[in-house]
C-alpha cells in the first residue's frame, strides 16, 4: 500500500470557496460521493473574510484530474480553482514528539535544527517540536527519527502559485 | 415595506411567475401555509409528499418551466428525497421548498428535525438552509436562477419556522426584490467555442457512416426545431435517448428510434459501427453504451453538453464543446454551411442503404396472442398510441410497460414523453401524469404504468380526483414486477424470487373507484379499443383501466448487462 507522499502521483488542488456554513462538507462530501481520494486537506480564511481557500491533495490514480476539477466546479459556492502542480510554492507543519534518551537527546536537537524546527515542549524522555516544510522534508524528518517518534501531526499541504 | 419571512416566500414565488405549487403542509412549514390562502398561486394539496415532486416534475417536463413543491420539515424532507434525485439525474429544474424547525431548535433532535440540506446536498444542484428572514427573497430568486440555467436541476431551499411565523420578530423584515442574480461562483457557459464548433463541423463533413446521438439536452434547451434542420441539412441519421424520445419526430425518414439495452437493432448497431457520433445533450449512459470498452469502437466522438464535466466523464471525446445544446446546433449549422453543406458532404448512400437494410430486417416485433390468452402488452400500447391525439402526453414508471412505451409509441412531438431515465423511479407515472395535465391542461395525459409501480403511488388519483385532474391511467397489469421477472428468467435460470404480485389483489377497478376514478378491466383484444375510447371521453375525473397482461411476455431487443452492444439479442429466438 501506497501511503508516503513520495509514492503516489498528488495533485494540489487550491480551491476559492465562499466562506459559509456547509461548504467544506460540499467539498468533502463531492469527493467521498466520485470516490476521489483525498490524502490531504486545508482549509483557512483568506486575506478576504468573504472567501476560504481550502488545498486539497489528490490521489491522481482515483480519478482524472479533469474530471475532479470540473465536478468541483459546479458547486455553486467554489468560486475559483487552481491546479498547482509544479508552480507553486508549498509548505506543511508538522510537529512531533519524540522519546529520547540521554545518547540520542543531541542527535534529535541536531536533526530538528537541521530541519529548521523549534522544541516547543519537553518533559522527562519526551521532546514536542515543530516542522515546517515540504512535505518530503517532513517525511525525511520522521524517517530519520524511526521508531523514537511517539506520534506526529501534520496540516496537510498549503500552497500558492509561484508569482 | 414592512413584512414578514412567509409572507415575503409567497410574493417572492409570485414574482418568480409561479403558478401552481404541489404540497402538502406540517408543523414547520405552517406558517408559510396562511398566506397562501390569499395568494393567486394555485395549490394542489398531494396525498404524500413524494408525488408532490414527481408532479413538480411533470408539470417541469410538459411545461419547461420550473416546477415547485413545498412540504414541511423531517420526515416530509426525507419524502421527497427521491423526487429529488430523479430530478438531478434528469435534470429537471424544480424548486422544492421545506419547513424546518426554529434556528433555536436546529442540532437539538427536535421534533420533525433532519438535517435536510445534508441529506440532500448530493442529489440537489444547490440548496442552503437560510437562517435569515431578509435573505428570503434573495435566495428564492437565486434558487429559480440556478435551477433553470446551465445544466437544469433541483434546488432546495430549508426554511426554518421562526423566520416565516409573523408572530416571531425574527421574522420581521423590510420587503425587497433583488433586481439580478450575482452568483460568483455561477456562470453557465452557453455559447460554444467558434474554433471547436469549426472542428467538430469538418469532423462531419468527413464522416462516411455518421450518427446524431440525441440527449434530454436537445428537449432541456428547446432545441428541436434546431435539431432537425442540423439532421436534414446534412442527411445524418438520428437516434433519441429514452430522455430525448420526441426530440425529433419519430415519423422522420431519419429518425431511427432509441438506442441503448432494450433500442431496436438498426439504433444500437447503427451507433455500435458508426464512424462519427456527434453527441448532443447526452451523457454516454451505461444504459446507452453496454460494455464500455466495446462501445462503437470505431466512432470518432464530438460531444455537445452545457455541463463541462460531462465531457470525458464516460467516453473522451475528439472534440468536446460545452455549450447550450440549441445554441451549438444553430452555429454548428452556419459552421457547416460555411463548408459548403449540404453539397460538400460525402456520398453515404452505402451507409443509409445499410441503415435501412437493418430497419427492413429487423423491426419491433411480438406475437399477438391468440384468442382466449391474456393480452400482449405491446398491442394494448399500439391501440392506445392509435387512438389518442398525436400530441397526448404519454408518462410511464420505470420497468418492462416503460421499454415497451418507449419503443412502440410515436413521438412525433417533444414534450410528449415523461419518464424517470437516469434513477429509475418506480412509482414515477401517477403523479408525473398529474402534474403534466396540471401544466398542460390543453393535453390528453395518459399514464402508462406497470403493476407494481402504480402500488407505490396510486393514492395521487385521490390528489387528481379531489382536484379535477383528468388523468388516464393505463396499468399494464402482469401480477409480476415484470422486469425483474424478465432477469430471473433469462439470467437466474428461472428460479422467481419476490417477483409475484397476484393480478387482483388488489382489484385495481375497485380501487381506482374507491379513489374517485372511473375504473375499468379489460382481458381480451376486443375490449381493448371500446375501454380506451370510453376513457377518453371522461373530462372530469381520472380512469384507471386495468390490462391483464401477458407475464411471459418479456421486452425485446435486449443487451444483456455487461454486454457488448455488438451482443444485442433481437427477439426470444436469438439466443
Amino acid at each position: 500500500m501506497k501511503t508516503s507522499t513520495s509514492n503516489t502521483v498528488h495533485h494540489i488542488v487550491s480551491a476559492l470557496v465562499e466562506n459559509k456554513p456547509g461548504v467544506l462538507a460540499r467539498v468533502a462530501g463531492l469527493f467521498a460521493r466520485r470516490g476521489f481520494n483525498i490524502y490531504s486537506l486545508a482549509v483557512a480564511p483568506t486575506n478576504d473574510d468573504e472567501f476560504s481557500r481550502i488545498t486539497i491533495v489528490v490521489d491522481a490514480e482515483s480519478a482524472p484530474l479533469e474530471q475532479i476539477v470540473r465536478q468541483l466546479d459546479k458547486l455553486i459556492n467554489v468560486i475559483e480553482i487552481e491546479v498547482l502542480d509544479n508552480m507553486a510554492v508549498e509548505r506543511e507543519l508538522m510537529l512531533v514528539t519524540v522519546r529520547v534518551s540521554a545518547e540520542s537527546r543531541s542527535e534529535t536537537l541536531a536533526a530538528t535544527a537541521d530541519y529548521n524546527g523549534v522544541v516547543l515542549d519537553e518533559g522527562g524522555d519526551l521532546i514536542t517540536v515543530s516542522l515546517g516544510g515540504t512535505s518530503a522534508a517532513l517525511d525525511a524528518f520522521t524517517e530519520r527519527m524511526g521508531d523514537s517518534v511517539v506520534a506526529y501531526q501534520r496540516t496537510g499541504r498549503v500552497a500558492l502559485p509561484r508569482i | 415595506m414592512k413584512t414578514n419571512g412567509g409572507a415575503a416566500l409567497i410574493k417572492s414565488l409570485e414574482l418568480e411567475g409561479v403558478d401552481v405549487i404541489f404540497g402538502l403542509p406540517g408543523g414547520a412549514i405552517l406558517p408559510v401555509y396562511d398566506p397562501i390562502i390569499d395568494s393567486p398561486i394555485r395549490h394542489i394539496l398531494v396525498r404524500h409528499e413524494q408525488g408532490a415532486g414527481h408532479m413538480a416534475e411533470g408539470y417541469a417536463h410538459a411545461t419547461g418551466r420550473p416546477g415547485v413543491a413545498m412540504v414541511t420539515s423531517g420526515p416530509a424532507a426525507t419524502n421527497i428525497v427521491t423526487p429529488l434525485a430523479d430530478a438531478y439525474m434528469d435534470s429537471i429544474p424544480l424548486v422544492v421548498i421545506t419547513g424546518q424547525v426554529g434556528t433555536a431548535g436546529i442540532g437539538t433532535d427536535a421534533f420533525q428535525e433532519v438535517d435536510t440540506v445534508g441529506i440532500t446536498r448530493s442529489i440537489t444542484k444547490h440548496n442552503e438552509l437560510v437562517t435569515n428572514a431578509e435573505d428570503i427573497p434573495r435566495v428564492i430568486r437565486e434558487a429559480f436562477h440556478i435551477a433553470t440555467t446551465g445544466r437544469p436541476g433541483p434546488v432546495l431551499v430549508d426554511i426554518p419556522k421562526d423566520i416565516v411565523d409573523p408572530t416571531n420578530p425574527r421574522s420581521a423584515m423590510e420587503w425587497y426584490w433583488p433586481d439580478s442574480v450575482d452568483l460568483r461562483g455561477y456562470k453557465p457557459i452557453t455559447h460554444g467555442d467558434p474554433e471547436l464548433v469549426k472542428a467538430a463541423a469538418e469532423l462531419i463533413s468527413r464522416a462516411q457512416k455518421p450518427v446524431l446521438y440525441v440527449g434530454g439536452g436537445v428537449l432541456k434547451a428547446r432545441g428541436s426545431e434546431a435539431l432537425v434542420a442540423l439532421a436534414e441539412l446534412v442527411d445524418i441519421p438520428v437516434v433519441t435517448t429514452l430522455m430525448a424520445r420526441g426530440a425529433i419526430p419519430d415519423d422522420h425518414p431519419l429518425c431511427l428510434g432509441m438506442p441503448g439495452m432494450h433500442g431496436n437493432y438498426t439504433a444500437v448497431t447503427a451507433m455500435q459501427q458508426s464512424d462519427l457520433l456527434i453527441s448532443l445533450g447526452a451523457r454516454f449512459d451505461d444504459r446507452v453504451t453496454g460494455k464500455l470498452d466495446a462501445f462503437a469502437p470505431d466512432a470518432k466522438i464530438i460531444h455537445v453538453d452545457i455541463d463541462p464535466a460531462e465531457l470525458g466523464k464516460v467516453r473522451r471525446p475528439d472534440v468536446g464543446i460545452v455549450g447550450d445544446c440549441r445554441l451549438v446546433i444553430v452555429d454548428l449549422i452556419e459552421a457547416l454551411r460555411t463548408l459548403g453543406a449540404p453539397e460538400n458532404q460525402p456520398d453515404r448512400s452505402a451507409w443509409k442503404s445499410t441503415i435501412s437494410g437493418w430497419q427492413e430486417k429487423y423491426p419491433l416485433q411480438y406475437e399477438q396472442s391468440e384468442a382466449g390468452e391474456l393480452l400482449k402488452p405491446q398491442y394494448v400500447l399500439e391501440q392506445l398510441r392509435d387512438n389518442t391525439p398525436s400530441d397526448c402526453i404519454v408518462t410511464s414508471g420505470v420497468g418492462q410497460h416503460q421499454m415497451w412505451t418507449s419503443q412502440y409509441w410515436k413521438f412525433n412531438h417533444p414534450y410528449t414523453w415523461i419518464n424517470s431515465g437516469g434513477l429509475g423511479t418506480m412509482g414515477f407515472s401517477v403523479p408525473a401524469a398529474i402534474g403534466a395535465k396540471v401544466g398542460r391542461p390543453d393535453r390528453m395525459v395518459w399514464a402508462v404504468d406497470g403493476d407494481g409501480c402504480f402500488q407505490m403511488t396510486a393514492q395521487e388519483l385521490v390528489t387528481a380526483a379531489a382536484e379535477r385532474i383528468p388523468v388516464k391511467v393505463a396499468i399494464l397489469n402482469n401480477a409480476y414486477l415484470g422486469m425483474v421477472r424478465q432477469w430471473q428468467e433469462m439470467f437466474y435460470e428461472e428460479r422467481y424470487s419476490e417477483v409475484y404480485l397476484s393480478p387482483d389483489l388488489p382489484d385495481y377497478k375497485m380501487w381506482a373507484e374507491a379513489m374517485g376514478c372511473v375504473g375499468m378491466r379489460v382481458e381480451s383484444p376486443e375490449e381493448v379499443l371500446p375501454a380506451i375510447e370510453k376513457a377518453n371521453e371522461i373530462d372530469d375525473r381520472p380512469v384507471v383501466i386495468d390490462f391483464r397482461t401477458d407475464a411471459a411476455e418479456k421486452v425485446f431487443p435486449m443487451v444483456p448487462a455487461g454486454k457488448s452492444n455488438s451482443d444485442i439479442v433481437v427477439g426470444p429466438e436469438d439466443k
